[in-house]
């Protein structure tokens, strides 16, 4: 079953190297063209990791020593670009359950955090001894502990940061929001009802 | 001390600070188009929930549309069953659908702000990066993930942290060649393609007042690639006079009413800001990209950069760009042949951008080697523009004239590049294979410069082309 919450996650990594890795390249945008999210996953990275006649091309997702990777570990600016949810699900559905890096595009930290992805930012020489760890040993346990704020592996402990936000909605299972909006619903039609658009600017 | 408009906005929209810490954001305004929207009304329909303001959300159909033709059923059957899907959701759940068989059908950043919809001291959302777009109006308006659009569609409000508010303000005048298009390229090579994350952009300044209501359309739709989630100009008496008498605009007395309204939401004067950035209008030139990130932008009469000019961080992607686009350190821009101009996109689809195109392409002929397409961001662009026989002009000089849509800017539709053609692009995202060919090359440049590229089959200064009328 899968868990509810998201304080502790185990597993081994899958480093991609490169800044401003877009969500076109994550994702590219014809595999976009269907009303399900399925099978994204298969897709992930398709076109850096197969040539125009379907031949693979050099790429970790190729790579069969990092297969069941659970950590995808970036650098810098990663997820730019579209707004593509497709992009994190592509990732998700292939078999990662948390992402390290340098820093995420907003966007695409945000559709993270929607699907209980934590997205978390290490320093650069942190993130640089991590991918080097991982392609020396492609079985290294890695830990994430959400509540220590910790990244672990091997005799490594390094502190991530996070938005408190992000994080507590993840620890205590809550980012699936719909719920907990609507909770809300009566706070909601209050707040329409104050705001002068919605009310032909009588109040305004 | 006063308030900067997002921060009043902010506070206006917020329900509820939630126990996460993020805020409960109401949404006056919900966007939808066919790509991001199914999956969000299929979780929608699995959880037996309803829409909870269903008259707060418009549709309309823009990335997977052919231009050429629209007849239905489409070509591709993966398309046909993502319009389906729109016109299914949209009928069922009550939603006002701007469909093809619509003289209102449009890209979702067009048809807003000419509807009227999009007005000052809202909160605007849609499943689309380029909704900063709507900034332009004084709103906050940003793009949200697909599970964020099923938020929206059930409850009308999202979850979200408050960012902080940078201000860039551009002051004096803008040198002849050089346009809004090129203002945003400048910014994103200053500030870089990840300067903006966890900001807003609030832009002002004696140039950004003098920008017309679609030139700060095209800045405020670029806040993105500049990593900048929000980008907003701040409502004044042009934004106003852009909204009278559009469909959704308020009428009569409700417009005066709403005249108030917009003008309490723009800036305080005393208002602070967590950074400024100040920049000289005339130090901005006629832009290019020559890499595969907005940010890799310099003046046209520039030429690349070597590796060692640059940050070491931003080494490894202009390596990369240099291998990928063909080009090498050091080598002038200006003079690189293109196989494909477009005009078009959210960015720059307007009337005001296919009257600057056709005002170059006029008594000139697209080069031989060259495919060029103008595609109109609306229909109602496409129709003003034929009523001023813009089309004529286009048809004229070569260009193909096409139906509204997305087109070029993303691969989705049958307009994508083929091999390693190189596109002189009015759109915004040169991204490796963004405009449908793995191996395809995009330069980001204003419509004139893409007009002047077609005509001359290569990367040309529009500050050195003759038009027709200064006597070529």
């Amino acid at each position: 079953m899968e868990e509810l919450t998201r304080k502790q996650i185990k597993g081994s990594g899958i480093a991609v190297r490169g800044n401003e890795i877009d969500t076109d390249r994550i994702i590219p945008a014809r595999f976009l063209k269907c009303v399900a999210f399925d099978g994204l996953g298969e897709s992930v990275f398709y076109d850096e990791r197969y040539d125009a006649a379907g031949a693979q091309k050099p790429h970790p997702f190729n790579d069969s020593r990092f297969a069941g990777a659970t950590f995808l570990v970036v650098n810098k600016n990663f997820g730019c670009g579209s707004s593509r949810e497709h992009a994190p699900q592509a990732i998700m559905r292939w078999g990662i359950r948390a992402i390290v890096g340098e820093s995420f595009a907003e966007i695409f930290a945000g559709n993270c955090q929607m699907l209980g992805v934590p997205a978390v930012c290490l320093g650069a020489v942190e993130i640089k001894d991590l991918m080097q760890a991982i392609e020396k040993d492609p079985q290294l346990e890695i830990e994430l502990d959400m509540e220590a704020r910790a990244v672990r592996y091997g005799d490594r402990e390094v502190v991530f940061e996070l938005d408190e936000g992000v994080r507590t909605s993840l620890v205590e299972g809550k980012w699936d929001s719909t719920a907990l909006l609507m909770a809300n619903e009566g706070a909601v039609r209050e707040k329409a009802q104050s705001i002068p658009y919605l009310n032909a600017f009588q109040n305004a | 001390m006063g308030l900067n408009l997002f921060n009043k906005l902010w506070d206006l929209h917020t329900v509820k600070t939630l126990e996460s810490g993020q805020d409960q954001l109401f949404v006056g305004l919900h966007l939808i188009h066919e790509v991001t929207s199914p999956q969000a009304f299929q979780m929608i329909r699995e959880r037996g929930l309803k829409v909870a303001f269903p008259e707060r959300t418009f549709a309309t159909a823009d990335h997977i549309v052919p231009t050429e033709s629209q007849a239905r059923p489409f070509q591709d059957p993966l398309a046909e069953e993502m319009m389906v899907a729109i016109e299914k959701n949209t009928q069922e759940f009550g939603i006002q659908f701007f469909g093809l068989d619509s003289r209102d059908q449009g890209i979702v950043h067009v048809v807003g702000p000419e509807q009227g919809l999009t007005q000052p001291g809202m909160t605007i959302a849609c499943g689309d990066s380029h909704t900063s777009t709507h900034g332009a109006f004084g709103t906050i308006a940003f793009g949200i993930g697909t599970s964020q659009v099923r938020d929206v569609l059930a409850t009308q409000t999202i979850a979200l942290s408050r960012p902080k508010v940078r201000r860039i303000e551009i002051d004096g005048a803008l040198q002849p060649g050089v346009t809004a298009k090129d203002i945003a390229l400048h910014i994103i090579a200053e500030l870089g393609v990840k300067g903006g994350i966890g900001h807003a952009y609030e832009y002002a300044g004696s140039a950004i007042e003098a920008l017309s209501m679609e030139e700060r359309m095209t800045l405020c739709n670029m806040s993105i690639e500049g990593g900048a989630r929000v980008g907003y100009v701040n409502p004044d008496q042009k934004t106003f006079d852009y909204l009278e008498g559009r469909p959704y605009t308020p009428k009569g007395e409700a417009f005066d009413r709403a005249l108030r309204y917009w003008q309490s939401i723009a800036s305080d004067v005393d208002a602070p800001y967590d950074d400024v950035v100040r920049i000289e209008a005339e130090i901005i030139e006629p832009m290019v990209t020559w890499g595969i990130n907005p940010g890799q932008a310099i003046g046209v009469g520039r030429a690349l950069p070597s590796l060692d000019s640059l940050m070491e961080e931003d080494r490894e992607s202009a390596q990369l760009a240099f291998e990928y686009m063909g080009l090498g350190e050091r080598q002038p821009i200006k003079g690189v042949r293109i196989d494909v101009a477009f005009v078009g996109s959210c960015t720059n689809g307007r009337i005001s951008d296919l009257r600057a195109a056709a005002a170059v392409a006029k008594g000139h002929r697209v080069a031989s080697h060259v495919r060029a397409l103008i595609v109109p961001g609306s229909k109602r662009v496409r129709d003003q523009a034929v009523e001023e026989g813009l089309d004529q002009i286009f048809r004229e000089a070569g260009f193909e004239w096409r139906d509204a849509g997305c087109s070029m800017c993303l691969a989705m539709n049958p307009d994508q590049l083929v091999g390693r053609e190189v596109c002189a692009s009015s759109s915004n995202r040169n991204f490796i294979g963004r405009q449908g060919s793995p191996t395809g090359r995009t330069l980001l440049m204003s419509p004139p410069m893409v007009v002047a590229a077609a005509i001359a089959g290569e990367v040309s200064d529009i500050r050195e082309f003759q038009t027709a009328g200064t006597g070529a």
